[in-house]
């Protein structure tokens, strides 16, 4: 198994609130991995802090064997770091396509003067961006609505286009911030078989998740925070029973759905 | 340096004489510590005009997170109509004490500032509340630019003298220091306001809603609190307050204009940031240690810079201590963090 | 033009072939039908183009990458400046128009950064507000530079400033052709301000459906978002502040040889402050908009001078509002009822970021599998 990313000691603090202490985790190349924990055990600030919107206190982040810049986000993404928000966050008046397009922006080069000048290079980088970004909403099954403004497409769409823009950046992690919120059983059903695929075409995926039957089914290996520590991690099934999350769960006084 | 005219030459925006009626005052000639203390002075009255816009500023931004353009334009309203007010009760009631008559003309400022104030927040802003973040910021330069041109309608264009109905001779505290009663007034009339506001704001239900609101809208309103009426509450208080700093801004230069709200309202934005925006108490600080630098500025600015700027510049300092503030400490002296939240 | 064309009304939905015929069309004869009502018009119209080439800039700023630029006008204050300098007896200096054109957008170009590269890390409100005190600062020197070393001649401004010289042709001198017949230096000055206003659609228009467009409109709709996809943030907006700038310092060269004297006065915060309603009346973030956002508000007050003037004379027997309180009060009221009620702008075309044809021939091919 080769390691991907390997978080050594996180450690955040907001103000009065250690969100996270001392987090290590290791994540390989091409599993699943799921993040869980009781509402504000520090899933999202952690990767707020992994994608570069936070700077951690303490710690480091090892990507590929080599370290990850901190609190730089275009930086992280250049390295393979792609993630969605547990808010739905699009352009909202850009279409579903020029979305996916803008996602491109990091691996494309065309500049001020490419673009003035509309030289081959550019005209051809146009193209293919364009291209790209159509067999990406095909790939989320939503190439219908390539041409639909993305702020009139319907939530479960949304959620798609958000990993098909994520996917344009050409990751080799995708973070998915509670990917399956407010989705009905159906569409959750079809998003794990889209991360499915992903994971197959060579992705590897960190997902943070409420719906415990979906982190169950689809995670090779899941951690779980409680109150910024990680209390545990290994494959869902011994998860499930350690006394520790069990607690987590019902002490904390809010259930995982 | 020569001595600026307070009235006629100047430019319309440069019509912020802080410095100018005491100036001459200044270069009699005196020692070097009775000029400190002079600036210190002079920083202190203007500061705590300031101070009191800055408020405004700072109560509005702090519940809506908006940037209330038009609040120095209410001040300068506020002068015009206690200016109007006392013209005509001059001529009604001629005999009237002159301490009276400026009661009644800042009650009516006041009244027509707060209706004021409620009608921008309830015509303008309110309807922009869940808008596009451009628009509400905006609509607010539209309503200052709005309530200038209404002003030059109903004043002209001319600078009105402002009625000293306080005296403004000058008094010798310290020799080679002086002090007006109308500046003396200010001082202690802002001081005042501002500690009716903080215990307003820390005492008393409204105070608690205002709170509530500006931590949380949906939240304070779950909790019962009437958040609609507790914004326009903050906009007809923030009014209030930029009213009496109107004329007291106009008393203390003696002029008044369609124009003149436009330097101070960007100044006490910067005093504002300056302390920290959302922050009262920082408002207040702000507000004063701005005048003070503005002051010291202008008093030596022309021996720092070897002659080349003169105080005509003084309005930079503003805006550089703006401009140096969001750079390094964009939380302000005491305040909250302003650059994006992640 | 595309979308200038679609903004023509009737026409544009049914024939944009047509329609944009039409523009230009209008546009080449323009003059002509202002100079029936007098050689001022004319003239109104060279200054409605130069405001289309500042709403431009400012579009870009603004409307594309969405940061509220309330100094706008100092940029083109220093383009006049740069050409008043280099270009007039005050200096006794006389560069070509084409040496200063360069200069003049490359000082504006680097104001922009400069100003831009410590705030633009702020929120918007805060650029705005720091955009608006840079604007006064420039105002502040150009008002007393003249003391003690004269560079700006203070309130007076400088004057005799010399007109635009393309290559040995002077555009300030009527053009003769035969014996009785001449263009009038206005509609030389029109034609020209033309192409660089057409000059500029074409560049604009490129830069919006390209990758760095869709980078702007991306940090404009959602800064966090966008810096999540690898945009660098600052780099773009620091890119829009410096190209708007450009375009501001472009324009105020053209504006200095024009007029022949520059002064503080013709760059007040209103000033600003009527381009950028300008770019919100016609409509944020696309060009047509804009451009008819420039044309309309440049037009409207000076047709309300000529209109609003004598009619309350014959009403009330003197002028009430005098033509420039009329132009504030038209500005003021246009902003904010446009925010109110027409957010979208006078011409509310959504601006697209893609080529069609891209994406077409890409279905064509799909098709064809």
């Amino acid at each position: 198994m080769i390691t991907l990313l390997e978080a050594r000691n996180i450690g955040k603090r907001f103000g009065g609130l250690q969100a996270l202490s001392d987090v290590s985790l290791t994540i390989r190349k091409g599993e699943v991995y799921g993040l869980i924990g009781p509402n504000g055990a520090g899933k999202t600030t952690f990767f707020n802090v992994l994608t570069g919107a936070y700077t951690p206190d303490g710690g480091e982040f090892v990507f590929n064997g080599s370290e990850l810049p901190t609190g730089k986000p275009h930086k992280v993404v250049g390295r393979g770091i792609a993630r969605t928000f547990q808010n739905i966050r699009l352009f909202r008046e850009l279409t579903a396509l020029e979305n996916v397009m803008a996602g491109h922006h990091i691996r494309t080069k065309a500049g001020v003067w490419g673009v003035l000048t509309q030289n081959r290079f550019t005209r051809e980088e146009e193209r293919l961006t364009t291209e790209r970004a159509y067999e990406l909403l095909k790939y989320v099954g939503i190439e219908r609505f390539a041409e639909v403004v993305s702020k009139n497409l319907s939530y479960g769409d949304q959620r798609r286009l958000e990993i098909a823009r994520a996917l344009a950046t050409e990751p080799q992690l995708l973070a998915l911030d509670e990917p399956a919120a407010g989705m009905n059983a159906t569409e959750t059903a079809q998003l794990k078989a889209l991360i499915e695929q992903i994971r197959r075409d060579g992705i590897t995926v960190m997902l943070i998740e409420h719906d415990v039957k979906l982190v169950m089914g689809l995670c090779d290996r899941v951690a779980v925070l409680d109150f910024g520590k990680k209390i545990a991690e290994d494959v869902p099934a011994v998860v499930q029973k350690n006394e520790a999350v069990i607690a987590a769960y019902l002490g904390g006084g809010k259930h995982a759905h | 340096m020569t001595p600026r005219s307070v009235v006629g030459v100047m430019p319309a925006r440069l019509m912020d004489p802080t410095a100018a009626p005491d100036w001459r005052l200044v270069r009699l000639g005196r020692g070097i510590m009775e000029t400190l203390i002079q600036q210190l002075i002079n920083g202190l009255v203007i500061g705590s005009v300031y101070a009191l816009i800055a408020l405004g500023y700072t109560m509005v931004y702090g519940i809506l997170g908006l940037i209330n353009f038009a609040h120095g334009d209410v001040l300068m309203v506020g002068a015009l109509v206690a200016l109007q007010t006392m013209t005509f009760l001059m001529g009604m009631a001629p005999g009237m004490s002159p301490l009276v008559m400026l009661s009644i003309a800042l009650l009516v400022a006041i009244v027509v500032c707060m209706l004021l104030g409620f009608t921008m927040e309830r015509l303008a802003y309110r309807r922009l509340r869940n808008a596009p973040r451009l628009a509400p910021l905006i609509t607010a330069i539209g309503v200052s630019f709005l309530l200038q041109t209404i002003a030059m309608i109903i004043w002209g264009r001319n600078y009105h003298t402002y009625p000293q109905l306080i005296s403004t001779t000058p008094l010798q505290p310290i020799e080679g220091v002086f002090i007006t009663p109308v500046q003396i007034t200010i001082i202690f009339g802002s001081a005042a306001l501002m500690i009716g506001l903080l215990l307003l704001v820390n005492r008393t239900k409204i105070g608690r809603a205002m709170r509530a609101t500006a931590e949380n809208h949906r939240v304070a309103s779950l909790m019962g609190v009437d958040t609609n009426a507790v914004i326009a509450f903050t906009f007809v208080i923030g009014a209030g307050l930029a009213a009496v700093a109107g004329v007291m801004f106009a008393s203390n230069y003696g002029i008044a204009h369609y124009g003149m709200g436009f330097m101070p309202g960007l100044k006490a934005f910067t005093a504002a940031v300056l302390g920290g925006i959302g922050n009262l108490g920082g408002a207040m600080l702000g507000g004063l240690v701005l005048g003070v630098v503005e002051s010291f500025g202008a008093g030596y600015i022309e021996n720092l810079t070897f002659g080349f700027l003169n105080s005509s510049y003084q309005d930079i300092f503003a805006f550089l201590i703006l401009g140096l503030v969001l750079i390094f400490r964009p939380t302000g002296l005491l305040g909250e963090r302003v650059s994006d939240r992640a | 033009m595309n979308e200038l064309a679609a903004a023509v009304p009737w026409l544009g939905k049914r024939n944009p072939l047509a329609a944009r015929w039409l523009i230009i069309i209008l546009a080449i004869t323009a003059p002509l039908v202002a100079w029936q009502f007098g050689k001022s018009w004319v003239r109104i119209l060279d200054f409605a183009l130069l405001y289309m080439l500042l709403a431009m800039g400012l579009n870009l700023v603004v409307g594309f990458a969405g940061l509220l630029d309330l100094g706008y006008i100092a940029f083109y204050a220093v383009g006049a400046y740069t050409f008043a300098f280099l270009a007039s007896p005050h200096f006794d200096v006389h560069l070509p128009f084409w040496t200063i054109l360069p200069l003049g957008a490359g000082f504006a170009a680097m104001a922009g950064i400069m100003l831009g590269f410590p705030v633009l890390r702020l929120r918007g409100d805060y650029l705005a507000i720091v955009t608006l005190g840079f604007g006064e600062i420039v105002r502040i020197f150009m008002l007393n530079l003249n003391y003690p070393v004269n560079i700006t001649n203070g309130p007076q401004g400088i004057n005799m400033i010399d007109p635009i010289n393309l290559f040995g042709w002077d555009l300030s001198r009527n053009l003769q052709i035969g014996e009785n017949f001449s263009i009038n230096s206005l509609f030389l000055y029109y034609y020209f301000f033309l192409l660089a206003v057409a000059g500029s659609i074409v560049f604009v228009h490129r830069l919006q459906i390209s990758r760095v467009g869709r980078a702007w409109a991306a940090m404009r709709d959602d800064e966090l978002a966008a810096k999540a996809i690898g945009i660098n943030t600052r780099n773009m907006k620091l890119l829009a502040f410096s190209l708007g700038a450009t375009f501001g310092g472009l324009s105020g060269c053209l504006f200095g040889a024009f007029q022949g004297f520059v002064s503080p006065e013709s760059f007040s915060l209103m000033e600003s402050i009527a381009v950028l309603t300008m770019v919100v009346f016609g409509g944020m973030g696309n060009i047509a908009g804009a451009l008819v956002g420039a044309f309309v508000l440049a037009l409207l007050p000076e047709i309300l001078r000529d209109v609003a003037v004598p009619l309350q004379q014959t009403l009330f027997g003197h002028v009430l509002l005098d033509p420039e309180v009329l132009r504030m009060l038209l500005l003021s009221l246009a902003m904010i009822l446009m925010m109110l009620l027409r957010p979208a702008g006078l011409i509310p075309a959504r601006a697209r970021y893609s080529h069609d044809h891209h994406l077409s021939n890409k279905l064509k091919q799909e098709a064809a599998k």
